[in-house]
């Protein structure tokens, strides 16, 4: 008994991480629906910076966060402005795609040049720390990314719901002829969107650096699950993506331990296809939404 | 206001307005009268900044505008009530309406406006807090209109209000307009029935093929043999 909950337990914190992952994914490719496949290299840049604040300058990790969101946040706006704002016009989506494909590789191949293919271990300075509830036992640094995506979760989905700004990003994803009729200047949406997915990306870059190894193909390892996270809860249901998350986190838990650590994956990717099959617009998406992924 | 002089527009390669000027005093109803792709979505599209003229000059309140860009059209004051309605579906319908108030000179007054435009949309209240998808037809395009009074608009631009409504829905529309053309807003309308815009209007321009055929008072219009024949059918 007590290792089932310790596996769910477990499960649950996996879950926990991908959705951190995730979050800033919902937002540009469930939200505005323009895929990012570089998603997960900006995750191991956020990494990487959390890597040199922390062994730099010997401060606690989570000090990284003034300097790894806002670089992150401008380097997001930036994809979108220099790269995928002018592929826009050609209205092919999957140009977009692919030059995100090309951002992702060049984005590992510069981090191989600059930081070599080693393993960067950040300082975890306290948060491997095993903390007990009752009888399972997980790590301080998981409870902290467990909670930050929670935090994440619903402040986005406030900011969303209740801001000009929010409205804005949400009528664009709607209808980009319209909005531009109320007055919203869209590609500056655009960027302030991507901006701010990349931020959210920062966040989770900062949290999982102290418990995982940072290399250059760290993003790799995360994002296809995120995409799976996304897909799954229904694109763009924010809180279905959280749940999501927690469910992929469950099954590969639970089937790592119980049918062997190499039938994850398999389990995974069996359910994920599964409830494409029965719910073609994932768990909590409604049919209209998927009406306009390609505008 | 408004001044068009000699404006060429069109998408890509295909040129639909040949040389096009017109003109809209503040206060002014004016119509466009004109058969199907004669050009008359592209004039309005042209005037939002969704097209930019290839050749031509736009000016509003005496400024050149020609080449501005549609957020920065409205931000000036001019809206247009697009064809189709085009609302944010999977948004309420007060969401939609405090869209409408996203230009910075209707922001600080929202509260106050969006109470105004319901005073003259008592339907759509009733469906405030509903998603602006699963409205019917005629209960969408008095939600598009509010949106677009939600601006607090110089220039009102209608294109098509009436278009795919039921004929009692269709009344209701023009009751509306005919309202807001009372209040005193500038409007420039394009609507397929051309009989009861010409009553609403001071003026009027034809257009044909994408070229202004003829330019008069709504009232002469009314009595040009050649309106009568190609556009009202009697």
């Amino acid at each position: 008994m007590d290792i089932l909950l310790q596996v769910l337990a477990n499960g649950l914190m996996l879950g926990g991480l991908f959705a951190i992952v995730s979050v800033g994914l919902t937002l540009i490719f469930g939200i505005v629906k323009v895929v990012n496949f570089a998603h997960g290299e900006f995750l191991m840049l956020g990494m990487y910076g959390t890597y040199l604040v922390t062994s730099a300058l010997g401060l606690h990790p989570f000090v990284a966060v003034i300097a790894v969101v806002p670089v992150l946040f401008i380097l997001g706006a930036l994809t979108q402005r220099l790269l995928i704002q002018p592929l826009m016009a050609s209205g092919d989506d999957h140009i977009q795609i692919f030059a995100t494909v090309g951002l992702s590789t060049a984005l590992i191949n510069l981090a191989l040049l600059v930081f070599g293919a080693d393993i960067a271990n950040t300082p975890p300075h306290g948060l491997r720390a095993p903390v007990e509830i009752g009888p399972v036992r997980v790590l301080t640094g998981q409870i902290v990314i467990f909670l930050a995506a929670i935090a994440l979760v619903v402040g986005l989905q406030a900011f969303l719901a209740r801001t000009q700004t929010g409205r804005a990003i949400r009528a664009v994803a709607q209808n980009r002829a319209a909005a531009e009729l109320m007055g919203i200047d869209v590609k500056r949406i655009y960027a302030l969107t991507f901006g701010i997915g990349a931020a959210c990306v920062g966040v989770a870059a900062v949290l999982v650096a102290p418990l995982y190894p940072t290399s250059p193909n760290s993003g790799t390892y995360f994002v296809l699950t995120a995409f799976v996270v996304v897909v799954l809860g229904g694109l763009g249901s924010i809180g279905g993506a959280f749940a999501g998350s927690l469910l992929i986190g469950l099954i590969d838990s639970v089937a790592g331990f119980y049918v062997g650590s190499d039938m994850r994956e398999i389990a995974v990717f069996g359910v994920f296809l599964l409830i494409l099959i029965l719910r073609p617009s994932g768990l909590f998406g409604s049919r209209l939404k998927l009406a306009h992924v390609s505008p | 206001m408004l001044r068009l002089e000699g404006v060429h527009a069109g998408y890509g390669a295909t040129t639909i307005l040949h040389d096009v000027s017109l003109d809209v005093a503040a206060g002014e109803v004016v119509t466009i009268i004109g058969a199907n792709g004669a050009g008359k979505t592209t004039t309005l599209r042209t005037i939002a900044g969704l097209l930019t003229p290839t050749a031509g000059r736009i000016t509003f309140e005496g400024q050149d505008v020609t080449r501005l860009s549609g957020h920065e059209m409205v931000e000036r004051g001019v809206t247009l009530i697009p064809e189709g309605r085009q609302l944010f579906p999977e948004m309420s319908v007060r969401e939609n309406l405090l869209m409408g108030a996203y230009r910075r000179a209707a922001r600080a007054r929202q509260a106050e406006t969006l109470e105004e435009v319901l005073e003259l949309f008592p339907r759509v209240r009733e469906r405030l807090d509903q998603n602006a998808g699963s409205l019917s037809g005629g209960e969408q395009q008095m939600v598009a209109i509010a949106r677009g009074m939600m601006a607090r608009p110089k220039l009102l631009m209608f294109d098509e209000p009436s278009l795919g409504l039921a004929p009692i829905i269709v009344s209701q529309v023009f009751a509306v307009v005919d309202r807001i053309v009372r209040s005193g807003v500038t409007v420039l309308i394009v609507e397929q029935n051309v009989f009861h815009t010409l009553q609403v209007a001071d003026r009027g321009y034809v257009l044909e093929n994408g070229e202004i055929v003829l330019r008069d008072e709504a009232k002469a219009l009314l009595a040009n043999d050649h309106v009568r024949r190609a556009y009202l059918g009697i």
